[in-house]
């Protein structure tokens, strides 16, 4: 009697401090029940994960089969984080997995939503498992977790970091596609601009075109901007320094097409029109190019 | 540091290493136009393939040195501007403004050669 009383006398003083000293396992011996657990029962547990995720009409870009293959990676990698403590590896398939299913349309909610459905349907089993033993199935959870939660956040992390980097990847794809170099004779590059520059494009056009020149060894630029309707005084000011760098690698610049109202900025924010090269159109830019090299461009047979 | 300073013909071509101090920049200033004066070279091309930043002491006796070296009726070309120096140095208006440039070592004779058949 008195045994059994001091007994529960411990348990519930530890229970206030929230620590069990009576039948307290290690947690990793609590973590290595635990990951045994999911192991023996990994068909079954993956299984009922795979069916609540269509049930949940999630990963609706993906086929049932692949939704199998990856189902069985995620858990295994799952169960590993949980056993070794360490996700590095569970990053790395996090971004690996996000690198392959981006593609495919999958959304961030539904990676996060899939990663919380295992949570669930293995602590569900946990609480069948345990269901008679409440003080030892808290201790599982303890162990159980602050690892499932963090594996949730890693995968999600891991996701979303993907997805960032397929954006700014993009973005780069779309600057450097709006802003072609194009050589069109020995030594004579164009630049033809079209839509709105920011200064951040501006910027990119500069350093792609004094690339360009070194490239090509250009020794005339021309620069269109038919296809630009304004600019503000910023950009002037950096088609302007894009002449003057254009000059310091040995490159003289012609600038074709500007508008009325280019026109009137240019004039407005005071720049010394006697630097700047410029001719009504392309066309005449490139004729005047052409005199600048030394080429003539004669017709050799009348035109049938 | 020394700057070697080789004659090709009737050109001299000084090539300027990454880290000239201002203090090598003023002796080179004098140098070169004394070895202008001395060979009777009639041009004159500096290369600074090597040097990664240009500030506004480098721009401004490059400039003297054209001035100096066209008061003795030779020609200066500046050679090998990298476009990242290029790019800083025209935010910071250093435009080596009347000083002629040029690509490369080829493109500055090339240059000058044109230059030597129409001021003969």
């Amino acid at each position: 009697m008195a045994k059994r009383q001091s007994s529960m006398q411990i348990s519930e003083t530890a229970n206030r401090r929230g620590v069990d000293l009576a039948g307290s396992e290690a947690p990793s011996e609590l973590l290595r029940e635990l990951v045994a657990h999911l192991r023996q029962n990994r068909t079954q547990l993956r299984e009922e994960w795979v069916s609540r995720i269509s049930e949940t009409r999630l990963l609706t870009a993906m086929t049932k089969e692949e939704i199998f293959a990856e189902a069985t990676s995620v858990y295994d990698s799952y169960v590993e984080a949980l056993e070794t403590e360490t996700f590095e590896a569970l990053q790395a398939y996090a971004r690996n997995l996000s690198e392959r299913i981006i593609p495919r349309g999958v959304e961030t909610h539904e990676v996060v939503g899939i990663v919380l459905l295992l949570r669930d349907v293995l602590a569900r089993s946990l609480f069948a498992k345990y269901q008679t033993d409440f003080k030892k199935l808290n201790r599982i959870l303890d162990a159980y977790e602050p690892a499932a939660n963090r594996i949730a956040n890693t995968v999600a992390v891991g996701f979303v970091q993907e997805r960032e980097r397929v954006i700014r990847q993009q973005q780069e794809a779309i600057r450097e596609l709006s802003t072609p170099v194009l050589q069109v004779r020995e030594r004579l590059l164009i630049l033809p601009i079209i839509g709105v520059i920011d200064p951040q494009r501006a910027r990119q056009l500069t350093e792609q075109l004094l690339r360009g020149i070194r490239t090509n060894r250009a020794k005339v630029v021309v620069i269109d901007i038919t296809g630009v309707a304004a600019m503000d005084a910023t950009v002037a000011n950096h088609l302007v320094q894009t002449v003057e760098a254009s000059r310091l690698l040995g490159a003289t610049v012609i600038v074709t097409g500007l508008s009325p109202e280019i026109a009137q900025t240019l004039v407005t924010i005071g720049v010394d029109l006697g630097k700047m090269n410029t001719v009504g159109d392309l066309q005449g830019g490139i004729e005047q190019a052409e005199r600048l090299l030394g080429y003539k461009v004669v017709p050799i047979a009348e035109p049938r | 540091m020394e700057v070697p300073i080789l004659k090709q013909g009737q050109v001299l071509i000084a090539t300027f290493q990454a880290a000239l101090s201002d203090a090598d920049l003023k002796h080179l200033r004098i140098g070169l136009v004394e070895q202008v004066v001395r060979l009777r070279s009639r041009g004159v091309i500096v290369d600074v393939t090597a040097m990664d930043v240009m500030d506004s002491f480098a721009s401004r006796t490059l400039r003297e040195i054209a001035h100096m070296i066209r008061l003795r009726g030779a020609e200066t070309v500046i050679v090998g501007i990298q476009p990242e120096v290029a790019f800083a140095m025209v935010q910071l208006g250093l435009t080596l403004e009347g000083v002629a440039t040029a690509l490369d070592l080829e493109e500055g004779l090339a240059y000058l050669n044109e230059k030597f058949k129409t001021t003969n």
